[in-house]
């Protein structure tokens, strides 16, 4: 049968604890990956692109990087858009001052960067909890907009206050710039979040995430079996501003091209991505692309049957929108408070069992 | 994943609808929800209801009715670049985006598609310089000379001289907010007065404490600009701490009657730019009547009409269709590409005369295009409001912008622009 573990014999200890436990789940994995990087670009064009796979990809690596943060080692954040428009304008302040270099290389040191800040921002989490540290993220929020509209240097003195990313080429073709094809925006994005979601599975499976998840359960029980507070949070800080400040860098270089930083980064980006995990499923890979999917693919979706398909006036579409999207949300969590990880999870149990229950 | 699949299958089967058969597709990113729908309906409305009025008046334009399609942008950057890539399939001829924002990130996108951007009195100002920007197009007006009209404005108001006074700009913090107080700071170095930058974040609805700085700093005049929400608020927030109505000017896109009359009698006096007539009294208005209002075909709630906003995006349309015609007569086909289109926006000329012809006389400025000019004579007239008889009256007749301030400005910018994207300048 499909989806089991019988007959699926594990003779080492790394094939025990593989990922994948399942054959038919790491087959239907390396199937996407294939699908994903074999089939896709050849067949995107500028609207799938632009409209639903780049921005998909960019808010799951956004969603992983939070769901490290506040689903895997439990500290609430709302400065995910602050963080955001630090790899975006990290990310603008050194293309546009070292052209040589790769922009790849300038999207990882953007997130770099992002880390220094988040890690700055997260010391206050080792003295406050809960609701009183997402005020303090909240502050960062409003600080780190504030600071990239009131300080010329960071916009490299444009009239407008805008950024702009000029065209930045890898290997002959164009990746950031107008005349970027659309399977380059899709391949760059791509590499990142298999490689990003590839790093933050692993690292949640480790003893860091154990440690994460320790200081989330109870940090006061996690500090007697010897975990350090000090550490396990304020990596979780880093690493998740890491995520979060590439997925600013690529939403601004490679998804927009021109960003002001209070439209795209404002208090709405951290809600939406915070959404996205709470959707998803907190403490779940797997939940981050859901809750990513969900929130980005949906209103495109409705806005095509509603308006493209049933011909309604695009205001009525767009209200009406709103108010599906919403209803959805709240009968999700209604339904299952998890997120549609653990409706995965409950289908892949119920999977193992089929067709005899009991 | 699985989920993703299913929603990437149920959209293709829906964008799989085929190209449209000769027809002239023009589409409008509109905004009707958000804070800033009080400007966003009116200028939808304005610009469905001409093109209605073409298709059906006339069969559209040389023969070939028009297809409007319209597309929620919320003015949210990220939607505006999906519906430019959803529009783009259609055959879109041209992009007006009513979005200063959601025109600086489609300028190098429709550059490189090759489809030309038209943005009247709003945009990227520099763009007004066409050796550097083929593509885009922003006459009859833009914010640098909206910004210079109004300080021309206040020199006659003070018998030529502003020295010694302070002037604030409230504006709304982002890009096109931003625009004017380069030209802002140059003019207050030329005429001597303190110019003074009061920011207010977006969406505008909390403004207490830059009216309160407004209050302790007593500028001689307060510009605005604003945008949505944030003008209604502002001229509350100015009639609350009674600041003289009469010294408070607003950009033309600070000043339509959505603005003044949450304020009631507070906003009497309130002055605008305006780079339009507005009203009802133009012989367009009984054709639009005939052939649109009256048999059900206007769009939206139909409460706008005649309005500024109504009427600007009526201007609007009513250039791009000018252009359309002319690209027409150039290429000798009433089936136009964009890059014919373009051909037409270059060598476009406006006059009175046509503008009665269209029936609007004495509406807006004549203008010819050329290849090198994209932004065209820039100048703007003040409108005053009169909250007793809810209607904005032209208080003088066109201003002509400070060029010899503004040419250097533009082409400093434009210039930078073209450095940066290696752009070889044209018009050579």
């Amino acid at each position: 049968m499909l989806y089991r573990e019988a007959g699926d014999f594990k003779t080492t200890y790394a094939a025990d604890g593989q990922t994948f436990p399942i054959a038919f789940d790491r087959w239907r994995y390396y199937g996407v990956l294939a699908v994903a990087f074999g089939v896709v670009p050849f067949l995107i064009n500028d609207y799938w692109a632009n409209a639903v796979f780049v921005p998909f990809l960019i808010y799951a690596i956004a969603a992983i990087g939070l769901n490290i943060l506040t689903g895997y080692c439990g500290q609430v954040s709302l400065g995910t858009g602050g963080f955001m428009a630090v790899g975006a304008y990290a990310c603008y302040k050194l293309m546009t001052a070292f052209p040589e270099v790769s922009i790849l290389v300038h999207i990882v040191l953007a997130g770099g960067i992002t880390a220094g800040v988040g890690l700055l921002f997260g010391i206050p989490s080792l003295r406050i909890k809960g609701f009183y540290l997402a005020v303090a993220t909240l502050a960062a929020q409003f600080f780190l907009v504030w600071l990239f509209n009131k300080v010329p240097w960071f916009y490299n003195y444009s009239a407008s206050g805008q950024i702009s990313a000029p065209e930045r080429t890898f290997l002959g073709v164009a990746v950031t710039g107008a005349a970027t094809p659309a399977w380059a925006k899709y391949l760059v994005c791509l590499v990142f979040v298999v490689a990003l979601a590839w790093v933050a599975r692993n690292l949640t499976r480790g003893a860091l995430g154990r440690q994460w998840m320790a200081i989330r359960d109870m940090d006061i029980a996690a500090e007697i079996i010897g975990v350090n507070p000090l550490r396990a949070k304020l990596a979780a800080f880093a690493i998740s501003s890491f995520y979060v400040g590439i997925a600013g860098a690529l939403l601004f270089a490679v998804y927009l091209g021109a960003v002001e930083v209070g439209e795209a980064f404002g208090i709405n980006k951290a809600f939406l991505v915070l959404f996205m995990i709470i959707i998803g499923g907190l403490g779940s890979i797997f939940g981050s692309f859901a809750g990513a999917a969900f929130l980005v693919l949906l209103p495109v979706l409705l806005k095509n049957v509603l308006v493209g398909g049933l011909g309604w006036s695009t205001s009525l579409a767009a209200h009406i929108e709103l108010m599906i999207v919403g209803a959805l949300i709240v009968l999700f969590l209604i339904v299952e408070p998890h997120g549609l990880a653990q409706l995965w999870r409950l289908a892949k149990e119920k999977l193992r069992l089929w067709p005899f229950p009991h | 994943m699985n989920g993703r699949l299913t929603a990437a299958a149920a959209l293709a089967a829906l964008m799989a609808a085929g190209p449209a058969m000769a027809e002239l597709v023009i589409p409008n990113l509109s905004y009707r929800t958000g804070p800033y729908a009080p400007g966003g309906i009116p200028y939808a409305d304005g610009f469905n209801d001409f093109f209605t009025l073409l298709n059906e008046r006339d069969g559209g334009i040389g023969g070939e009715r028009v297809r409007v399609i319209e597309c929620e942008t919320a003015y949210n950057t990220e939607k505006g670049v999906e519906c430019y890539e959803a529009t783009k399939g259609e055959g879109s001829l041209v992009y007006n985006p009513l979005s200063t924002g959601i025109t600086y990130q489609l300028i190098p996108r429709a550059t490189a598609d090759g489809i030309p951007l038209y943005t009247p009195g709003y945009g990227r100002t520099s763009a007004a310089n066409g050796r550097v920007f083929e593509w885009v197009f922003n006459y009859p007006a833009n914010y640098w000379d909206a910004a210079s009209v109004a300080i021309r404005y206040l020199l006659d108001e003070n018998g030529g001289s502003l020295t010694g006074k302070k002037i604030a700009l409230v504006y709304h913090n982002s890009a096109y907010g931003k625009e004017p107080i380069r030209t802002l700071q140059e003019l207050a170095r030329k005429h001597g007065y303190e110019l003074l930058e009061i920011a207010v974040d977006h969406p505008g609805q909390e403004q207490k404490s830059q009216w309160l700085q407004i209050r302790q700093q007593r500028p001689d005049y307060v510009l605005m600009w604003g945008w949505g929400v944030m003008n209604a608020v502002a001229i509350q927030e100015a009639a609350n701490i009674r600041y003289p109505m009469e010294n408070f000017i607003g950009v033309w896109w600070s000043g339509s009657e959505n603005d003044v009359l949450p304020a009631g009698d507070g906003a009497n006096g309130y002055k605008s730019l305006a780079m339009h007539g507005t009203g009802m009294d133009y012989p367009v208005y009984a054709a639009l009547k005939q052939h649109v209002y009256d048999r059900g075909l206007a769009s939206g709630a139909g409460d706008q009409i005649g309005s500024v906003l109504y009427s600007r995006g009526m201007y609007a349309a009513l250039v791009i269709a000018e252009a359309v015609r002319k690209a027409q007569a150039i290429h000798g086909v009433a089936q136009v590409s964009p890059a014919q289109l373009r051909d037409g926006f270059e060598q476009l000329e406006i006059t009175e005369a046509r503008m009665a012809e269209l029936g609007l006389p004495d509406f807006g400025q004549a203008f010819a295009a050329t290849c090198e000019d994209h932004g065209g004579p820039g100048a703007g007239r003040i409108q005053q409001w009169d909250a007793a008889a809810k209607r904005w009256s032209l208080i003088t007749p066109f201003i002509a912008p400070d060029d010899e301030v503004l040419t250097p400005l533009i082409l400093e910018d434009s210039t930078a622009f073209a450095a940066e994207n290696n752009i070889t300048q044209r018009c050579q």
